[in-house]
């Protein structure tokens, strides 16, 4: 194809007006108003032993705090929740709950419908911030310092933990923005009204934690320097690296990384200045996938349609993530792989997919099979995944399948360095995000101050 | 259908179902739209002597709800009618007129004093009704002006004012009474012997529904302030029954005929007072609730019933569960029965096993067997409390007969009883 010839690339900001951008965008759930929080609370049984707390990454008290919204005391309710997670308020939007909680309640088995644990959660730590409520203290200064690297939900939820137990904790973060993937990559509609930022202020209102953002290590700090001017470490570095398609072409611009077009979105201040293409072609099946495809469509593009290489079951998004997208117009091919993209800067480009199927021992082939679709923009949203290189330069922990070695304390092979969050094998949620900062924090406050003073805050 | 038609101190209604005096009979325009919905009766709202009528504040109710459940007890501060007698007692003819089907009964509270009685005796009489209810019962305002409960609280008076009624009308006297007594039966014998065709029951309890913890005062508020009031709905239905059975199965009042009244909100809740001897069933809170249209449900809810259970009249079945209430020192002691989980419907909610581990006889073993929550009953344990049977939400846990082979034997015959008169 001569240059001449070349589509030129339809990508356009603005395709919906600031009104029904501002509806697309608007909370994904409404929360529940307090009636309907009343209401929903009532339909717990307040279960002995419930599994929905088990089901719970942190292990959340849920028949206390909903038991607590029954009776009106919501703010209860909410230092219930933050008592054993943090960031209570973002797991409440954006936990895949039908897979975690709301699975297992034992409701499912009598009237088919769970209580909305997730919703009720929202209502309560709502409830809490409104009330501009600090339910912590901070125990006496230890003098100890601890640094964390990277202000993710698993670097956050370690600070507060071990800020609430006196020591003096600094997070180190690469980027402008603390919060992590809350901040840049969770979809916008499910954390309106910057509630990151609002839980991250909360979280810091403890006291005794400092963010240095702009220092990323491996750059401007090494792990050796963090070691030896701290008492103890802790890495909450997250997935920095994007997995490739591996195709030629893969690197015109009309192929993105659908981490940083979300990550981009996130932080516009006026959703109408976000160019998105006309034809939109995702290509992957996990979150990451979904929420591009969903935003793009919401931002007006024509045509969205996600591509992935496997059927539905074995799509990492859940259940109501593929419905939504569904419902929100993205069309779902399954059962189809790139195989070739033809383009240039500037140009529209043809993706070229092979359709697949399982072989006789259940691995993915091609049966040969192909056809094409146009797009002004493509996302890659295959899988990221662990940048090992900062680590980097003196004593490196041990890393294993492309995720840092811990034990069950998130203690790494390096003395006195622990990790959590998805830079370690796991289920890469926020939510167990948040439980491996906690649970390394407690370990990390037992080495500081002994076996024996330990008495556990909570 | 079972003929549903029933009558009470000689008062004949063509089914069980009246409206207790109260806001729903307050005026012509109310009971037309009842007797237009099937209800069998009224009590139109009580009545006061002629001259300025009472004034009622605002706000006037209070109610506890629970869950999404509203209104399972209502409590309010309201007076009798507040329109003038005259008015009242025209529409009551009126009424009466148009449908002379349906009971007519007039509630009447005036001064303790003779002639007063005389007076609106004679008013009501000219509305040809079919007879009138004497409010002994109203707990809140008029008991302060030495009405009302007031009355209703003195035996005495109680069988004063009621012999005054029947020596100076021919209707029909049913003397409603006042729960906030000790003991029902000392004015329930009073109206008996003062000569009343039967007994109205229950009024309204004494209460405060709630305190305002920003107002630091009670519901309903008034600008600041509040009384106690009277309670009813749902959760009074429990006690009115209690009274109507003392009532019922006590020798001296034993037959009284019993308008009852109380809580009740379907078909099934008045088939209850009628197996205690009820000759006919009033209702205020449910239709204050719902409206008048839940009397077609209470209509072919009870008639169905009764087709089933083969009664073709309302006597087949009236105080049928009078005999089997009895002193507790009468129950078999040997009578057994133990808790049993159908496991099939098990949510594994765990609350039978919590409740019977912490507060009664650790009958119920909590276990996980390959990570499955499993509840089961440790029959030797179980004392057959029945309070699993209770908090089981999905209504899984019966209560077995156990079979022990042993003979009817009562406390009193009980070797364990220090009295007993067990030979030894
Ligand atoms: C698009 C998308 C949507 C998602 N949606 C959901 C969802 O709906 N529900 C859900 O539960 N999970 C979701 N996830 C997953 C969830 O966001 C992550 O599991 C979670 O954020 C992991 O927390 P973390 O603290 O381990 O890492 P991150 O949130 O990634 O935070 C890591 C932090 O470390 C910083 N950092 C990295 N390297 C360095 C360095 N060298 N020096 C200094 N700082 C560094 C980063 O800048 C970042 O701030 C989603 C993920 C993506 C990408
Ligand atoms: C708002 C209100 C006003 C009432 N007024 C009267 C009254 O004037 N005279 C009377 O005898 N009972 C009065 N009652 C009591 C009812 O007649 C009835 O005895 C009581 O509400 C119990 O029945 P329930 O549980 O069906 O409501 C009143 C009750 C309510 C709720
Ligand atoms: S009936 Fe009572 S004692 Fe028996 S298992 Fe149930 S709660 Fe326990």
């Amino acid at each position: 194809m001569g240059k001449s010839m070349a589509e030129t690339r339809d990508v356009a900001a603005g395709r919906c007006t600031a009104p029904a951008l501002a509806e697309a965008f608007a909370d994904l759930h409404a929360p529940l108003t307090e009636q309907q929080a009343y209401n929903e609370s009532s339909r717990c049984f307040y279960c002995h032993d419930a599994p929905c707390l088990e089901a719970c990454p942190t292990g959340i008290d849920i028949p206390g705090f909903i038991r607590r919204i029954a009776t009106g005391n919501a703010t209860g309710a909410g230092r219930t929740i933050l008592d054993s997670n943090i960031m209570g308020a973002t797991c409440a939007r954006v936990c895949p709950v039908e897979e975690l909680c709301e699975e297992v309640c034992v409701r499912n088995t009598g009237d088919h419908k769970p209580v909305t644990i997730a919703q009720l959660q929202r209502f309560a730590t709502d409830a809490l911030f409104d009330a501009n409520m600090q339910p912590y203290a901070r125990a006496a200064e230890t003098g100890k310092k601890v640094a964390i690297v990277g202000a993710g939900p698993a670097g956050l939820a370690c600070a507060h933990r071990l800020a609430r137990y006196g020591h003096d904790v600094v997070v180190y973060e690469a980027r402008a923005k603390a919060g992590g993937l809350n901040e840049y990559g969770l979809a916008a509609y499910k954390m309106p009204d910057n509630i990151a930022q609002r839980e991250i202020d909360f979280i810091l209102s403890v006291g005794g934690i400092t963010i240095e953002t702009g220092k990323a290590l491996g750059k401007e700090l090494s792990l050796d320097q963090l070691t030896s001017d701290h008492d103890a470490v802790f890495l909450g570095l997250g997935l920095s690296a994007v997995n490739a398609l591996g195709l030629d072409g893969e690197n015109v611009d009309a192929v993105e990384d659908a981490v940083d077009y979300i990550s981009d979105l996130r932080q516009a201040v006026d959703l109408s200045a976000v160019a998105v293409g006309r034809r939109v072609v995702v290509i992957g099946g996990g979150n990451t996938a979904i929420d591009a495809a969903v935003q793009a469509k919401r931002l007006g593009a024509e045509d969205v349609t996600l591509v992935y290489r496997r059927g539905p079951e074995q799509m990492g998004a859940t259940d109501f993530e593929q419905d939504l997208a569904q419902t929100n117009g993205v069309i779902i091919r399954h059962w189809a792989m790139p195989v070739a993209i033809k383009g240039e800067n500037g140009s529209a480009v043809e993706m070229t997919f092979e359709a697949t199927q399982l072989d006789g021992n259940g691995r993915l082939e091609g049966t040969g099979a192909r056809f094409t679709l146009m797009a002004d923009q493509v996302f890659k949203a295959i899988g990221q995944a662990f940048d090992a290189a900062p680590l980097g330069g003196g004593a490196a922990p041990e890393v294993s399948d492309g995720r840092i070695v811990v034990d069950e304390n998130g203690k790494t092979s390096v003395n006195g360095v622990y990790a959590g969050g998805d830079c370690v094998a796991g289920q890469d949620l926020t939510v167990s995000a948040v439980e491996d900062g906690k649970v390394a924090a407690e370990a990390i406050h037992l080495e500081l101050s002994g076996q024996n003073s330990n008495k556990g805050v909570s | 259908m079972a003929d549903l038609s029933t009558s009470v101190g000689g008062i004949k209604s063509p089914n069980p179902f009246w409206l207790a005096s109260a806001p729903p009979t307050d005026k012509e325009y109310n009971v037309v739209r009842a007797f237009k919905a099937g209800w069998g009766g009224v009590v139109w709202k009580t009545l006061g002597e002629a001259g300025p009528p009472v004034v009622n504040v605002s706000s006037r109710y209070g109610a506890v709800h629970i869950g999404e459940q509203r209104i399972f007890g209502l409590n309010n501060i309201e007076l009798i009618t507040d329109r003038p007698l005259e008015v009242n007692l025209r529409e009551i003819k009126q009424v009466k007129k148009d449908w002379p089907d349906r009971a007519m009964v007039v509630s009447l509270m005036v001064p303790c004093e003779e002639d007063a009685w005389i007076k609106i005796l004679k008013e009501v009489e000219d509305t040809e009704c079919d007879g009138i209810e004497l409010n002994f019962g109203c707990p809140h305002g008029m008991s302060e002006r030495g009405m009302g409960a007031a009355v209703g609280q003195v035996p005495e008076y109680v069988e004063m004012v009621t012999r005054w009624c029947k020596s100076h009308t021919n209707m029909p006297v049913l003397v409603k009474l006042t729960p906030n007594v000790t003991s029902i039966l000392g004015p329930a014998q009073a109206a008996k012997s003062g000569g009343g065709d039967g007994v109205s029951l229950i009024n309204t309890v004494n209460s405060i529904t709630s305190i305002d913890l920003d107002l630091m005062a009670p519901t309903p508020t008034v600008d600041g302030k509040g009384s106690h009031g009277g309670y009813c709905g749902p959760a009074v239905k429990p006690m009115a029954l209690h009274m109507c059975a003392e009532i019922a199965r006590n020798a001296g009042t034993a037959g009284l005929p019993m308008s009852a009244i109380g809580g009740i909100s379907n078909w099934r809740d008045a088939a209850e007072f009628i197996a205690l001897g009820a000759g006919t069933t009033q209702v205020c809170t449910a239709v204050m609730h719902y409206g008048f249209k839940i009397v077609e449900d209470m209509i072919d809810g009870l008639s169905d019933w009764m087709d089933q259970k083969g009664y073709a009249k309302i006597s087949d079945f009236q105080g049928m569960a009078v005999p089997n209430i009895t002193d507790w020192q009468n129950l078999n002691m040997n009578y057994e029965i133990v808790a049993e989980i159908e496991q099939t419907k098990c949510v594994k909610c765990g609350l039978c096993h919590i409740v019977c581990e912490d507060t009664s006889h650790q009958a119920i073993s909590a276990e996980k067997i390959k990570g499955e929550r499993r509840y089961e009953v440790i029959d030797k344990e179980c004392v057959g409390c029945n309070l699993c049977m209770h908090v089981c939400p999905e209504n899984c846990i019966t209560m077995r007969k156990v079979d022990n082979g042993k003979d009817y034997m009562n406390w009193t015959q009980d070797p364990r009883n220090p009295f007993s008169n067990a030979a030894e």
